[in-house]
This record gives structure tokens, sequence and C-alpha cells, in this order.
């Protein structure tokens, strides 16, 4: 019952009610307590039907690239 | 899929799997990293971290599945509530099939007759009241700070909207005063944890400042298998360095002050008051009650209760699992007499429950 995943914010309704794509299955969450603006495109974290973060994709891509040096290199 | 297949990349996986074992190499000595969350602990299952690393490390499972720290006088109550007449119960699916005192269960009373339906999201409950304006719907407000928001927020619309047949059985929880005990349990000796990520989503780094304040490692972690083992490599390096903080590891999801909107809404509706845990017990400031203004939707208010014995299933031992000093292979049961078809413990009920995960991926 904890579980959250990424969603994709396909389109959103007046009613702050967002439909997301979840890896090809489609589902409603409220956006009534994301505390930051989001629009459709964006990527957010669900969870028990609301929406509970925006997911930060330039921190995501860097990071990424961080952690992908450092294995490089072996830098550990 | 964006957001996970990254994450699953067998480069980046070996090569973190490369570090941690240097770390651990360097470190010489026997590692204990707890995972607080449910969904670690599935996570940690089906990927097969355990059998990625090293054989000092030890990764042992908390208590983050909120059906499992649910105590028995609390799913007796739940019982109790959707037993009345005239109660429409409507619960998370993971509660269904909980054990209470005699092994009675939601499901069991369902099929019973009892009206008891299956939300996929508090918000729900909305529905359910305008579409049974006779009922009283009772919803059985379950989880730790991810989940508690989204039942703020329905409290809430209802009482903006003047919904009044419907109230919250609340048995929510939250996860730092339990950490704050595993850290003082003289029967475990955790070097780090891993926080749950989406627990922080909502409360922020701050609200670890007990960890390394009792010198042990703390990184709040994401749930793909990069994000565990980057984890779990970062744990490590605290040791090393000896310098113990709180790591966001999860950031693309986290930000360090937290989702404000949810903490006031929180705080609206509730405040920490103290619970019961199964396996930890009696905690100050773990719980949720109604502050004033929203006390109309107390359910045990609205429905008295009487004074509930609960008797714990005989040979069960979620209550060590929950703690983290019995895996659940040390559990006589496990396997023969409980299993995820015919559960005796809340462990091996839900999905996130240990003894559901090591079932399953054993
Ligand atoms: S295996 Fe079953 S009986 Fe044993 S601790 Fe887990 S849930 Fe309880």
């Amino acid at each position: 019952m904890c579980i959250g995943f990424p969603g994709k914010i396909l389109s959103i309704s007046e009613h702050n009610v967002a439909r997301i794509d979840i890896g090809g299955t489609q589902r409603e969450v409220s956006l009534d307590i994301l505390d930051e603006p989001v629009s459709v495109g964006d990527y957010v974290i669900c969870h028990a039907g609301f929406a509970i973060h925006k997911v930060d994709e330039e921190i995501a891509r860097e990071k990424l690239a961080f952690l992908a040096t450092i294995i490089e290199q072996e830098a550990f | 899929m964006k957001f996970i297949d990254e994450y699953r990349d067998p480069a980046l996986v070996q090569g973190l799997v490369r570090g941690i074992q240097q770390r651990a190499a360097r470190i010489g000595s026997q590692v204990t990293i707890m995972e607080v969350c449910g969904s670690h602990t599935q996570a940690i299952g089906r990927y097969g971290i355990r059998a990625l690393l090293p054989n000092t490390i030890r990764l042992i499972s908390g208590p983050g599945c909120p059906v499992c720290v649910t105590s028995g006088a609390d799913v007796d109550r739940a019982l109790h509530l959707a037993r009345q007449s005239g109660v429409l119960f409507a619960t998370f699916g993971d509660m269904l099939r909980v054990p209470g005192t005699g092994g009675a269960s939601l499901q069991q009373l369902r099929a019973a007759g009892a009206d008891i339906r299956v939300v996929s999201s508090a918000a729900d409950c909305l529905e359910l009241a305008r579409t049974h304006p006779s009922r009283e719907i009772v919803f059985m407000g379950i989880g730790f700070e991810t989940t508690s928001p989204t039942v703020a927020a329905m409290v809430a619309a209802c009482y903006e909207r003047g919904i009044q047949n419907v109230s919250v059985f609340s048995v929510h929880k939250l996860i730092p005063p339990a950490l704050q005990t595993l850290i003082n349990d003289p029967a475990l000796s955790i070097d780090g944890f891993l926080c749950p990520g989406h627990v922080s989503t909502i409360i922020g780094v701050e609200a670890y400042a007990c960890i390394p304040a009792a010198g042990r490692a703390a990184v709040i972690t994401g749930f793909e298998p990069v994000d565990i083992l980057e984890g779990i490599f970062l744990v490590l390096g605290q040791i090393l360095d000896g310098n113990k903080e709180v790591t966001l590891q999860y950031r693309r999801a986290v930000s360090p002050e937290g989702n404000k909107r949810a903490q006031s809404l929180l705080e609206k509706v509730f405040y920490p008051s103290p619970a019961e845990w199964r396996g930890l017990g009696r905690l100050p400031a773990s719980g949720l009650a109604f502050t004033e203004a929203y006390q109309a939707f107390d359910a045990c208010k609205r429905f008295p209760i009487p004074e509930m014995v609960a008797e714990e299933a005989v040979g069960c031992r979620c209550g060590d699992v929950l703690r983290g000093i019995c895996s659940p292979l040390q559990c006589p049961l496990f396997g023969s007499r409980c299993s995820p078809a015919h559960p005796v413990g809340p462990c091996m009920v839900s999905t996130e429950g240990t003894c559901a995960a090591y079932y399953k991926y054993r």
C-alpha cells in the first residue's frame, strides 16, 4: 500500500485531477497535495491516488551522469 | 520506461557492486544496515540485492509496513467498526486479510455480509459518501507520512463541502519516533539506515537528524536497484570517513525541506499522539489524532469502541521481525503453518511485509 511510482502527466482536468501514464496503463491522480506547479509532460511520483512530488528531471540526469563517471573512473 | 529503466542499467549496477565490495573490504568488519521501508524490503528481494553484496554486509528489515505494525487491538477495533449497522467500511486492500484476535479478518466479515469496500485512494470516500447518503462511511486511515496527507486532504475536503457521513479510524504512524526506538534498542546494533524515499518526499531531510546524532549513517534512498545499491554505497562511505549525516540519494523525488503543502495539511487535521506499534510497543507522539477542528471526523468518537484485549497468534514472531531482531527464516512457522495463502501474522499478509517478501523471493 505504500508503493509509489513515477508517472507521466497526459492531461489535467479542471478539478485538479491528472490523467497519468505509468508504463502503458493510465490512472487518475489528484494534484491537491503537490506543492509545486506541474504541467502536461511532467513526471510525478504517485501514491494512493495522489501525486506527491514532481520528479526533477534535471537532477535525475545530473546524478546519473555523475554516478557513471565515478564508476568509470573506479573512484570508490 | 522513464525514471525506471535507467535505474536498472546493468553497467551501473555492476559498477556500484564493485564500489560496495571495495568499500566493504576497506571497512573490514561486519556492517549492519536496516532498510526501514517495506517497499525497500520488497525491492531488495525482487532484484536479489542480497546476493550481490559481500558477506560482511548484512541487510535487516525494519518496521516499515503499515499493516504489519498495526497492533492486534487496532485490528480488532477495525473489525468492530466494520460490524456496526449502517456502516460502510472502506479500506486499502492490504488490510483485508490481516488476522485479528482468533484469526478473524475483514475479509471474513465481508463474506459474512458486512459492507466492506476496497478503495485505492482516500479520495474515493467522497464518492462513496455521495452515492450512499444514508450510510456512514468509515475509512481505515492507515499508513505513514506518505499516505496520511492524502487522508488529511480527504478529511479537509469533507469539512469544506459539509459532507457529514464520513469518518476515519486513524491508526496512522510516524516514522521518526520508530527510528529513535530502534536506535535505542540494545538488542540491535545498526550501523546505518536506508531511510524510506517516499516518506521523505513528505517530511524532508531534517526529520532524520536523530540518526547521525546517534552516530549512525542515514541515506534517503529510492526504490530501483541502482538507488538501493547507491544507498548502501553511501552508507559505507559515511562509515569509512566517520562523518555521519543524512545523505539524500533520492534527490529526483525528495526536496530537502519535504512537501510543505502536505505537511501543513497534515498539521491542520492531525497532531502527533501516542500509538501502539506491533513489535515496538507504545511510543509517544508516534501516531496521529484529530485536531480540535476536525474531531467530528474521528470514527472512534462517532462509534464508541469497547475496551479490547488482543491476543497474538501463538508462535508468531512478527513483533521480533518488525524490530529487526529476528529474520522470518528464524520463525518456526515460516513456510510451514504460515504462508501467503494462509497467513498467521500480518507480516505474511501485505506484499510489503517482511515475511511475505522473504517467502516470495526465497
Ligand atoms: S512467518 Fe508468519 S508466523 Fe512467523 S513471524 Fe512471519 S507472519 Fe508471523
